[in-house]
This record gives structure tokens, sequence and C-alpha cells, in this order.
């Protein structure tokens, strides 16, 4: 599985725990207005720390602030290599 | 003697014949202590010192301590596989000025050299007998995770005065217990027995659960000790069948409802205990309704003389039962009132109290506050769930999340496919019954946790 459809569907498994209906999941959706609080994100990044092995904003020398969905799956795509 | 007491030997041996003490090799009658003993001829050497009982043989341990009442000053109890880096300064804090030791005893050379009496592997006659009559110290040497353990100092009384609880008679009984007799825990079960009237089955560090359950069966145990993460681990071994317990007590860590119907399941007729009690504080209630956590009575009137109050929502405890004090470099055992703070978080729901988890181990999830033992309380619920750890994993954006390992009930053993289906229904589980906050964030299998040496499962700081 890619590790776009991987942020995707772990995205939708944490919002249907939460209770949280998510909008369309695309490339330019705003992370804020998502749906997710900070609760359901830093859930959503152990789950996908667990999926994908790694935890790229506690492994980053540097703070990353995502914006968008495509930029969020970027910096696990980067951090894959 | 002093304090109006007599001195443990003449208690033990004043008692009915047939009681023995065994070990995984040999069987002792306690009353042969009457005229033999073993320290043999070195006994008198030790009247009036301070001695480490340096012993490797838990029986030996378990005998000496018998002799060592009223004859030595202080009894220093070290706990098996002390390190020996500690060994200076728990000589050092305790003052002592001679050591019972085995061929197994660690060097004693790092503590000069103290005046030593051989402990014989068997009851010799007694030729000379201690004349000394002194109310003796007994020091529990606790196992801290870090830095040099603490010494608690105890008495025969502190130690052994019963509760007055309803729990099956002693009389005829054989008790037996997970823990080693030097820690707090199973010296007081110890203790317990041998001023009751009791037999004794001494647990063993190299032995499996399999072999000590074997051998708690073949002596008939019908009083049996230890730590919820005994029990549990107990509970997953096809041997427990083999043992019929008429009491069944759980002490150490927090009893959750989860392990207290797994044992009512196995042990449908004996009546099922947990008590609170720790080294500092002692023996401070029983609890026998099956139920976890205790009565907000408990918090209004002194029972058996223990005084009990939240403050700063951990547990205090004053009681005849608490220890008097650590020696060494260590802040008072207990506060100006004589209160000791247990640091164990007590919260009221309804109409009982409940332990929540350790003052210093909560999990801080974005401010708010989770203790790993209330969500592992809801996971063991989980029927396919054994025992779980919960601990606090960092996140860049909460600074922590709430994970959890999971050790699967026997034959509940997943193949790769079914693990997800299984982790999300211990996730709803959780859901149901927790917030949001407190649910885990991820929950892995594991085949089994750490326990410790003390009976109690390992916690990391994640």
């Amino acid at each position: 599985m890619s590790v776009k459809l991987t942020i995707i569907e772990q995205m939708e498994q944490v919002a249907r725990e939460h209770g949280k209906i998510l909008p369309p999941l695309k490339e330019d959706l705003v992370l804020a207005n998502c749906g997710l609080d900070s609760l359901g994100f830093a859930v959503l990044v152990a789950r996908l720390e667990d999926t994908l092995g790694i935890d790229p904003f506690t492994a980053a020398e540097d703070a990353i602030f995502p914006i968008t969905l495509g930029d969020f799956v970027k910096v696990y795509e980067h951090g894959r290599r | 003697m002093a304090g109006g007491e007599t001195a443990l030997r003449e208690q033990v041996t004043a008692a009915p014949d047939r009681r023995c003490l065994w070990d995984r090799e040999k069987s002792i009658r306690l009353t042969d202590l009457r005229d033999g003993s073993v320290l043999g001829t070195g006994l008198p050497s030790l009247a009036g010192r301070s001695v480490l009982l340096a012993v490797e043989s838990q029986l030996s341990a378990a005998l000496a301590l018998i002799e060592l009442d009223g004859v030595a000053r202080r009894i220093v109890i070290l706990p098996p596989g002390v390190e020996i880096a500690h060994l200076a300064a728990i000589a050092a804090a305790t003052q002592a000025d001679a050591a019972v030791v085995d061929d197994g005893s660690p060097p004693l050379a790092v503590i000069g050299h103290p005046a030593q009496v051989r402990c014989h592997s068997s009851i010799v006659p007694m030729t000379e007998s201690a004349a000394n009559r002194l109310r003796t110290e007994w020091v529990l040497v606790t196992s801290g995770t870090t830095g040099v353990p603490k010494m608690v100092v105890h008495n025969l009384a502190s130690l052994a005065a019963p509760l007055h609880a309803q729990s099956p008679a002693d009389g005829a009984a054989v008790w037996g217990t997970f823990y080693d007799i030097r820690r707090y825990g199973g010296m007081q079960i110890y203790l317990r027995a041998l001023l009751g009237g009791a037999s004794f089955v001494l647990s063993d560090s190299e032995e499996s659960v399999s072999d000590h359950l074997a051998r708690l069966a073949a002596h008939d145990v019908t009083h049996l000790s230890g730590t919820p993460s005994h029990w549990r681990r107990a509970l997953m071994n096809p041997d427990l069948g083999k043992i019929s317990p008429r009491y069944v007590r759980l002490s150490g860590e927090i009893a959750d409802q989860a392990v207290l119907d797994g044992l009512r399941t196995a042990f449908p007729r004996a009546v099922i205990g947990h008590a609170y009690a720790s080294t500092e504080a002692g023996v401070a209630f029983d609890v026998n309704d099956g139920r976890a956590g205790f009565p907000p009575d408990f918090l209004a009137a002194t029972r058996d003389g223990v005084e009990m109050k939240i403050a700063d929502g951990s547990l205090r405890i004053r009681s005849p039962r608490t220890a008097s004090a650590y020696l060494g470099a260590a802040p008072p055992l207990a506060g100006a009132d004589g209160f000791v703070d247990t640091g164990d978080i007590v919260e009221q729901d309804g109409n009982r109290c409940y332990f929540a988890g350790r003052k210093g181990g909560i999990i801080n999830i974005g401010g708010m506050k989770v203790h790993p033992e209330e969500v592992e309380a809801v996971i063991n619920r989980h029927p396919r769930v054994r025992m779980s750890l919960v601990r606090g994993r960092q996140s860049p954006i909460t600074g922590s999340v709430v994970v959890a390992e999971v050790v699967l009930s026997p034959g509940q053993e997943l193949e790769r496919g079914r693990q997800i289906e299984v982790k999300n229904d211990i996730l709803k589980f959780c859901s149901n019954i927790l917030p949001r906050h407190k649910v885990p964030a991820a929950i892995s299998f594991v085949p089994k946790l750490e326990v410790a040496a003390t009976g109690k499962l390992v916690r990391r700081q994640g």
C-alpha cells in the first residue's frame, strides 16, 4: 500500500473512532480544517509510526508544519527515503 | 523482655508439632528449633549486634530470622540479588557489624570484614542458648529502580500485627506465596503463617511457574498470596487447576476487577481478598468482597488501629504497622503528623474508592492527565486479554500519547490477519468506557510482560 493510501486509511479510522466526519481527502485539504483535533492528529501520528515505521515529526531536527494533506503525505514520503 | 513481647523463636516453637517449612529440596520441622539451630555456636556471638542477613538461600534466611529476633540488636534483611555496589552503603547506614552468610553470599570484603557466622544448611543441636532478649529492629531493604535502596525499620510487632478482617482461619493452614520472604509482601505472609501456627511453602526464583504450582499442590496449599502480576502469570498456566486454596490473596499492586474475576472463575469456592500494604506504610486493610477498590468508610474511621486519609489526591496511612524510620540519608518516612504518604492516588466513584495509579506515573496528554493503571484496568477487562502495560509515548503534537502492550489470554494467539480485528475490538471496548484521550493511540501484542523480582510489573518511563 502506498504511503498516501496508508495515511488516508488511518485518518479515516481515527476519525471513525473519534466520531468525526472528514471532508473529501484531497491533496489541497487544509489539515486545520479536516475535522481532526490535536488529539486526533497525535493518535494518527502514533498509528502511522506503527504502520510506516517512522515518526518524521519527532525524528526531524527542525520543526515541520505541514499545511495541507499533500504536505503531510510528503513529510512521510520524504521520511521513508 | 523489652516491649513485653515474646521473641519469635519462643512463639514458633510453642506451636503444634507438625508444622513444616518447605523449599524445593528440604522439609524442616519448625519445632526442631526448640533444641536446635541453624546458626549453632555462632549465635551467641551475634547478640546485641547489627547483623546483615546475607545468605543466598531463602530457607536459611527464613530460619535464621527466627533465631535472630530477640538476640540481634538489628537484623538487616538483604533481598536476593542485592547489588554488590550497594552493599557498602547498606552496611554503613545500618551500622552492620556482623553477618550471617552461606556459600552464595555476596563478597563482604567491600564492607570491611564484619564478624561472620555461617548458616548451617540444616538444624543442628544447640549447645548454648543466646540469652539476650532485645527488641530487635527488622530492617527491610527496598529495591528502588535507581540509586541506593531504602532501608526501612520495622520490628516484629509492626510486621506481624494481624488485621481483624475476615479471612479463613489460619489454623492447620498451609501458606504459600509467590514472593520471596525477604521482601515486605512475602515477609508479612511468612510471619503471619509462623505466628498463626501454619506451615509454609517457600518460593524459588529458579523454579518455573508450573513446577511451583505442582509443589504447592503437593503440600496441599490452603492460603496463597502474590501480586496481581504473579496471579495473572499463574492464571495463564494450565497447572493452576492443580491447587485449590481456600484463601487467595493479592497485594503489592492494584488488584483490578479483571484479575479478581479471573481468580473467582479459577477458584469458585475460595475467599479472594486483596490487601493494601507497602513496606513503609505497613498493611492497612484487606478487602474480601471480590470487588476492586475499597469502601469509602475505610477513610472515615480507625480500623484495626489504621487511620487513613486522602491528601493531595494520595492515600496517607498512620498505624501501628507503619515502619518507624528510614536509615541512612533519606527523607523522613512519615510527615510530622505521623502519616505516611503512600504515593498511591485514590479516587472515589460513587460508593467505592479506587486506586488510580502512582503519583509519579502520570502521562500528560496535551495537559490532560492519565494514570497508566486506570487504562490497564479497562484493557484487562476485555475477554481476550490477560494483562497489559500502558505507558506514554512521545508525541510531537500533544507531548505524549497513551500506548499499550497487551498479552492475550491463553489460547488467544492470533494469526497476523486477525490482529487488526482484535486490536480494533479492544480500542472500541476502551472507547466505550474511557474518555478519548485515555484510549490507547496504539496497541501492540506481546508474548509476555516483564515482572520484576518484587512481583510487580516493570514500568519504564516512555
